[in-house]
């Protein structure tokens, strides 16, 4: 499904608080399945919660759930913005 | 998909014999297996891999024992990682010392229920008879959650018990339900695509007609196949029949994949997605949010704990007030563990007669031992810190203000607080390594951590800069140190980077780490790991210390001149043989064969080299500093050349940064990688750069001062 006013940015471009839910992982591997098994599914919520201290790593809300991640890789993830 | 044949492995009268405990990291897994077994644990190696075999006996009502076996903790059965691999073997019954439990205790985190319901969905595919704890019920009240536990058990298939294990809540009626036993009569509720439901059907018949698995191991199996695809290898040692049929396998797979791919169907995640649709379909039903009573501790501390300034305000002042123990309080009991070897050498000096046996005993083996155990009070204060940070879930907040740093030498945030214990004592931080997941990761952070300068340095850098300047201001002498433990985090990351760019190069990681809510630590957990860690230590290490300290006894007291004084004595013997024949090697760094010996004493640990200089320059064992000191400086060679000129002390200071003079470390190392191969290459290759430093700092030093 793809609307026309939909509008979808990278999981590291997102902004503290902001809503959105996963699109999709555009690499596939390995690495992107794990992070699938800890339930960044395509379809789930996900806000990004914090940045650390010195801007990287980011610490994101998933499945009610806190989650770590480095930039690089929230950068090979698209979101899409909720309303 | 037909229904899967229900053939239960579980009859009504069959006793239940093994137990297995499976959970998430953070689910409270090990204080219900502490619970479960009080001290009756065991902790050693599954064989061929460095994951740590945690097991333990339980008692139910008439003294029936029940074996427990702790899993790793992970978060999938997708074999991607060690633990998973062993967790998956283990629950199979593929590992062969290990029996196949009759039954699996899945310990849940009731507060994180979405994402710990996945590794449950994984591990009923294997059709073992399960029971759910459901931990931390404590945490869902407050947070003002309600779940409807009978609803939760339909719909899953298995008992479910509410526990708070670190309260001992719920944990009599899990004995009671392993005591009764519980059927296996799961039935897959998740469907995925027809086209895969169809393909993966297809792999499950392959390998039940090949391979002889079971159903559900086939079916389990079928579904790590897809995922994995091109990735599977084929083992050259197995027969050629079994080669054929694995090639065979490669290559249908390859063409399931390519079918579904052309569907526009991705089969690696499908089983993922399938599972998380049907957890939440379940816990719509099951789980009610009402209002949380009070607020969100966690985020609320957070917001502290993870500041721009308060974050590290209290990281420095967590790890300073660690130092400062150790430092300061550690001293007394390490005093007293002193005194204490140093009278049972007196009092076996006094009623025993004279002779080697006697000199083995007080000189070897007491001294030797003694000098390794002195250290036990440091490594028990270390373990309660590191343990206290892991239960109350600061740990992994460390680790993820730290990332970033650690990420410019290619190291993990986690690798941060063993590289930070290994100041006070390498031994705990090899050790507390373990929470790294990655093994490359680990590996790097072993064979760099003791680098960092331990606290039985401390004694070496002391008389070495009391020879150099004696009449420095403290400030001065300070200032030395201070560069030596430099030296020895430059030196480590440098090392860390190279391993990660050259033998231990592996693709990225990924790095993620989930950040537990903040907890009150269980005080047992953490004495009981203090007390695990430590033993394990003393016992594993123990020997090989003893040995060790047996053989550099024999070694400086073997061939015997009778009637030569204490320092001719040395000279003559093994050891100072050897220091004499490495006098050729070590004079291009500055050093004669009286520090060759003091370099071999100090093996056993690295302040031995005091004593053992006090030995080799006539004063006995007891000599204050001054006097080795004064001797020091008097100290020439054979030219009337100075011995100790500022340059030799600085070379020798810098060769004890960075060599690998501790036994105990070596022992360690061996326990946690579990071969003898990277322990030696940590030796070898500490031992090159220990000399090469030196040998640059002497003769630079000579080339352009002197």
């Amino acid at each position: 499904m793809s609307f026309p006013d939909e509008k979808i940015v990278l999981l590291s471009h997102l902004a503290v608080n902001q809503q959105a839910t996963i699109k999709r992982f555009i690499i596939e591997g390995d690495d992107y399945e794990r992070l699938e098994e800890m339930g960044l599914t395509p379809g789930e919520k996900v806000t990004v919660v914090r940045y650390a201290p010195l801007g990287d790593p980011i610490e994101i809300k998933i499945r009610g759930y806190l989650l770590s991640l480095r930039k690089e890789e929230a950068d090979q993830i698209e979101v899409t913005l909720l309303p | 998909m037909p229904p899967v044949s229900v053939n239960s492995p579980l009859k009504k009268e069959s006793i239940i014999r093994t137990i297995v405990l499976a959970g998430n990291p953070n689910s409270g897994k090990t204080t219900l297996f502490n619970a479960f077994t009080k001290l009756r644990q065991k902790v050693g190696n599954y064989p061929g891999v460095t994951v740590e075999k945690k097991s333990g006996t339980l008692v139910l009502a008439g003294d029936r024992v029940v074996n427990v076996i702790d899993l790793p903790g992970t978060y999938s059965l997708a074999v991607r990682s060690p633990d998973e691999q062993i967790a998956r073997d283990v629950l199979l019954g593929h590992l062969p010392d290990t029996p196949r439990p009759d039954m699996v205790v899945c310990v849940v985190d009731a507060g994180n229920l979405e994402r710990n319901l996945y590794l449950v969905s994984q591990i009923q595919d294997l059709g073992l008879p399960m029971i759910i704890a459901l931990n931390m019920m404590d945490e869902v009240e407050r947070q003002g959650r309600e779940i409807n536990i009978k609803k939760l058990s339909q719909h899953l298939g298995v008992p479910v018990v509410p526990t708070t294990a670190n309260q001992n809540k719920g944990v009599e009626e899990l004995k009671q339900l392993i005591a009764q036993g519980a059927p296996a009569d799961y039935k897959r509720e998740w469907k995925m695509a027809p086209d895969i439901e169809e393909e993966v059907e297809h792999l499950v018949r392959l390998l039940m007609q090949h391979d002889g698995m079971n159903r559900y191991e086939a079916f389990s199996e079928s579904l790590i196949l897809m995922s994995l695809g091109p990735k599977l290898k084929n083992d050259s040692k197995s027969n050629p029949l079994k080669r054929f049929f694995k090639e065979e396998l490669i290559c249908q797979i390859n063409v399931v994949q390519d079918r579904l791919r052309t569907k526009g169907l991705r089969a690696r995640t499908a089983a993922i997605e399938a599972r998380y649709d049907w957890i939440k379909w379940i816990l719509k039903d099951c789980v009610t949010e009402k209002n949380r009573k009070g607020p969100d501790i966690t985020e609320k501390i957070d917001r502290v704990l993870t500041h721009k300034f308060w974050g590290w305000a209290f990281f420095l002042g967590v790890m300073g007030l660690m130092f400062y123990i150790i430092f300061t309080i550690a001293t007394y009991p390490m005093d007293w563990i002193d005194t204490a070897f140093g009278k049972l050498g007196n009092w076996i000096n006094a009623v025993m007669p004279p002779g080697d046996l006697r000199d083995l005993l007080v000189n070897g083996i007491i001294a030797g031992v003694g000098g390794v155990v002195v250290f036990l009070p440091q490594i028990l204060i270390l373990f309660f810190f590191i343990g206290l940070l892991q239960d109350t879930g600061y740990m992994a907040r460390a680790a993820f203000i730290m990332d970033r740093v650690m990420n410019k030498v290619g190291l993990h945030g986690k690798s941060f607080i063993p590289l930070l214990s290994s100041f006070a004592c390498a031994i705990p931080g090899i050790m507390s390594a373990r929470t790294i997941e990655s093994p490359k990761d680990r590996l790097v952070t072993i064979l760099v951590a003791p680098l960092m300068s331990c606290s039985a340095r401390l004694p070496v850098y002391g008389i070495m800069i009391a020879v150099m300047m004696p009449l420095a201001s403290g400030w001065q002498k300070a200032g030395i140190m201070l560069a030596m433990y430099v030296t020895g985090i430059v030196g480590a990351c440098l090392m860390a980077w190279f391993f990660k760019r050259t033998l231990l190069r592996s693709q990225k990681p990924v790095f993620i780490m989930e950040l537990p809510p903040y907890r009150w630590p269980s005080w047992k957990t953490v004495a009981i790991n203090m007390w695990e860690r430590s033993r394990l230590f003393l016992k594993r290490a123990g020997t090989i210390i003893l040995a060790m300290s047996v053989v550099l006894w024999a070694l400086m007291t073997y061939p015997k001149h009778p009637g030569m004084d204490e320092g001719m004595a040395l000279k003559s013997s093994f050891a100072g043989q050897a220091g004499t024949i490495m006098e050729p090697f070590i004079k291009p760094l500055g050093y004669d064969w009286r520090i060759g010996i003091g370099l071999i004493g100090s093996f056993a640990a690295r302040e031995i080299f005091v004593s053992t200089m006090s030995i080799v320059f006539n004063l006995g064992k007891e000599a204050r500093e001054q006097t080795l000191r004064d001797a020091f400086q008097n100290a020439t060679w054979p030219d009337g050349q100075p011995l100790f000129t500022p340059l030799v002390c600085l070379s020798l200071m810098i060769f004890y940064v960075f060599a690998l003079q501790c036994a105990s470390t070596v022992a360690v190392v061996y326990r946690e990688t579990n071969s003898w191969r990277w322990p030696v290459f940590q030796f070898m290759y500490m031992a090159v750069l220990a000399y090469l430093a030196a040998l640059v700092v002497y003769q630079g030093g000579h080339y352009f001062f002197l």
